[in-house]
C-alpha cells in the first residue's frame, strides 16, 4: 500500500512542501489534490526529479501516484567517465580541407551522443576555447547534439575571452561562460584530458 | 476589476480625465489645471509577512507604488483597514503605524481611513498623488531601440510564500522584506528628472504580465536578458524546488502565449518570471542614451538599477 499525501484544501505550494518531503524516503506515494494548480505543480516537480507520475481524478480529488526510486535528485543517466575533460579548441576536425574538419565534427558530436550510455564514452566537462567556441553559438552546426550532452548533466565551458575577442559573447546558445580559471582548474584536475 | 469594465463606462467622457479604464494604467489621473493633475489609486491585502509593523510598511510601500509609477509624489492617503474583532490592539498599532511611518518618509501625511470587522486582517491604502498633465508616466509609449531599466529584484512573491511554509531561509525574507518595503520614490524622481517613454511597476502580473501590458498595448517587443535580471536570495533555488505560489500558474496561463523563451532557460526560471511581486521595482523604458544618465541619478539616491533589456521592433516578450 502506497503512502498518502493528503494535500486536499491546501494552497500551492504546501502540496508540493509535503508531497516532497514524503519522496525523501518512499518509492511510491500518492497525492491527493483538490485543484488543477496543485495537480500540476506536484506533477511538474516530481517529473523534475525523474520520478514517473500518473493522475487520476476520483471523489472529487485528482490522485498523483509517484513511483521511481527514493530521493530528490535526478539520477545520472548516463555513464560519465569520471574526471574525463574534453578539450575542443578549434570549430573544425584535424588538419587538411576545412569542409571536411567541419564535416568530421559534426560526425564526432553525433556519435558522442549516440554513444552516451557506453561505458567509457562520455566525458565529464567539454571546454571550448579560440575557434572551439564557435560550435557553442546560436548557428553551430552541433548545437543539438551538445544540447543533448548538457541534458546528461555533461558540463560545457565556454572560454569568456575567446567569446569576447571574437564579439559573439551574446550569441552563446549552449554551456557556460567560464574564465581561464575554471579551465585551468578542469585540465589540471582531470584525470584524462582528450584534446580534439 | 477589468472583466467589469463594461459596467463603469461612461465616465470616459470626461476630457480631463487623463488616465482612466479606457486605457488601464497604474492609477487614475485627472487633470485639474494646465500644471497639475491629481493621481488616484488605491490597494490593500492579507498580511504577507509575520511582523505586524513590517505588513504594514509594505502594503503602504506598495500602495504608494502606483503614484510612483505614474511619475508623481504622494501627498495624501487613507487607511483602508479590515480587522478580526479579537486582533490584538497592540498589533494592530503595529500595522497602522508601519503604513503611517512610511506615508511620512514619502512626504505626504495619513488623514483618515475607514476601518471594518473582517475574520480575515487585511490592510492598505487609498493615495493621493501630484503629477504635471504633460509628465505623467504610462505605460504605453517604448519605441524599439530603448533600454528597458529595472530597480528591484524579483523573487521577493515565491521567497514570502515559501517562508509561510516554513522553506526559506531568514536570510532570504530578510531581503525580500527590505525590498518590499522600499518605497519606488526615489526611482521615480530618478526618472523624471531626465527623458523616459513609458514606465510600470512589478507586482501581481509577475515581470511577465506586467511588461506584456506595456509592450502589447505599445505595438513593440520587449527582450529580456535572463543573466542580467537581479533575483533577492534564494528565489531561484525555491524554484528549482518548484515551491511556487498559486498566482504563478494563473500568470502563466494568461501571459504563457505572449512570451518566448530561450530553449535553454529551464521550465523552473519561467515560471519564476510569472511568479507574482509584491511592491516590485519600477520598470522603465528609456531611449538608450539616457540609460547611463539614469542609473548615475539612481546610484546618486542610493537607488539600485539594473539594465535588464531592450525593445525591439516586433511584438511580445522575448526572455534569452
Amino acid at each position: 500500500m502506497s503512502r498518502v499525501v493528503d494535500a486536499r484544501g491546501l494552497a500551492c505550494p504546501q502540496p508540493v512542501i509535503l508531497t516532497r518531503k514524503a519522496m525523501e524516503d518512499e518509492t511510491d506515494l500518492v497525492t491527493l489534490v483538490d485543484s488543477e494548480t496543485s495537480r500540476d505543480n506536484v506533477r511538474r516537480m516530481a517529473e523534475k526529479v525523474g520520478r514517473t507520475v500518473a493522475v487520476s481524478y476520483q471523489d472529487g480529488a485528482y490522485q498523483i501516484h509517484i513511483s521511481g526510486a527514493p530521493g530528490l535528485t535526478r539520477p545520472p543517466s548516463h555513464e560519465a567517465v569520471p574526471g574525463l575533460v574534453l578539450v575542443v579548441s578549434d570549430n573544425q576536425m584535424g588538419r587538411g580541407d576545412p569542409e571536411l574538419g567541419k564535416v568530421l565534427i559534426r560526425g564526432f558530436f553525433h556519435t558522442l551522443v549516440e554513444a552516451l550510455g557506453k561505458a567509457g564514452t562520455c566525458p565529464q566537462t567539454v571546454i571550448f576555447f579560440n575557434a572551439g567556441v564557435w560550435l557553442t553559438l546560436d548557428d553551430s552546426p552541433v548545437l543539438e547534439d551538445l544540447r543533448a550532452l548538457g541534458d546528461q548533466g555533461v558540463t560545457m565551458l565556454a572560454c569568456g575571452t575567446c567569446l569576447r575577442h571574437y564579439g559573439v559573447l551574446e550569441r552563446l546558445a549552449v554551456g557556460q561562460v567560464s574564465n581561464m580559471y575554471d579551465i585551468a582548474e578542469a585540465m589540471l584536475s582531470a584525470g584524462r584530458v582528450v584534446t580534439l | 476589476m477589468r472583466p467589469l469594465r463594461e459596467v463603469f463606462l461612461g465616465a470616459e467622457s470626461d476630457a480631463n480625465l487623463l488616465v482612466g479604464l479606457e486605457h488601464p494604467d497604474d492609477a487614475a489621473v485627472y487633470r485639474v489645471s494646465d500644471s497639475l493633475a491629481v493621481i488616484l489609486t488605491t490597494d490593500f491585502f492579507t498580511p504577507i509577512v509575520d511582523d505586524p509593523y513590517d505588513y504594514g510598511a509594505i502594503a503602504a510601500a506598495n500602495a504608494m507604488s502606483d503614484v510612483y509609477a505614474m511619475g508623481g509624489e504622494v501627498v495624501l492617503a487613507l487607511n483602508i483597514a479590515a480587522f478580526p474583532a479579537d486582533l490584538p490592539l497592540e498589533i494592530v498599532q503595529e500595522i497602522l503605524r508601519g503604513g503611517a511611518e512610511k506615508v511620512l518618509e514619502a512626504g505626504g501625511v495619513i488623514a483618515g481611513g475607514h476601518t471594518v470587522d473582517d475574520p480575515e486582517p487585511k490592510y492598505g491604502l487609498a493615495v493621493m498623488g501630484l503629477v504635471h498633465p504633460l509628465r505623467v508616466a504610462v505605460k504605453v509609449g517604448a519605441e524599439p531601440g530603448d533600454k528597458l531599466v529595472l530597480t528591484k529584484p524579483l523573487g521577493v512573491g515565491i521567497v514570502t510564500t515559501a517562508f509561510k511554509s516554513d522553506v526559506a531561509e531568514p536570510r532570504s525574507l530578510a531581503e525580500a522584506v527590505q525590498s518590499m518595503k522600499r518605497l519606488n520614490r526615489d526611482a521615480a524622481r530618478a526618472m523624471t528628472a531626465g527623458v523616459y517613454h513609458a514606465a510600470t511597476d512589478i507586482t501581481g502580473f509577475g515581470l511577465i504580465g506586467h511588461s506584456w501590458e506595456m509592450a502589447g498595448r505599445t505595438g513593440v517587443c520587449f527582450r529580456f536578458h535572463l543573466d542580467a535580471l537581479p533575483f533577492v536570495h534564494g528565489a531561484r533555488s525555491l524554484a528549482e524546488d518548484w515551491l511556487f505560489p498559486g498566482g504563478a500558474n494563473r500568470n502563466q496561463e494568461a501571459y504563457a502565449p505572449h512570451v518566448t523563451f530561450s530553449p535553454d532557460i529551464g521550465e523552473e526560471v519561467q515560471m519564476l518570471l510569472h511568479t507574482p511581486e509584491t511592491s516590485g521595482g519600477l520598470l522603465i523604458a528609456v531611449p538608450a542614451e539616457e540609460v547611463e544618465p539614469l542609473v548615475e541619478r539612481c546610484a546618486a539616491l542610493r537607488q539600485p538599477a539594473w539594465l535588464v533589456g531592450d525593445v525591439l521592433e516586433g511584438e511580445g516578450i522575448r526572455v534569452d
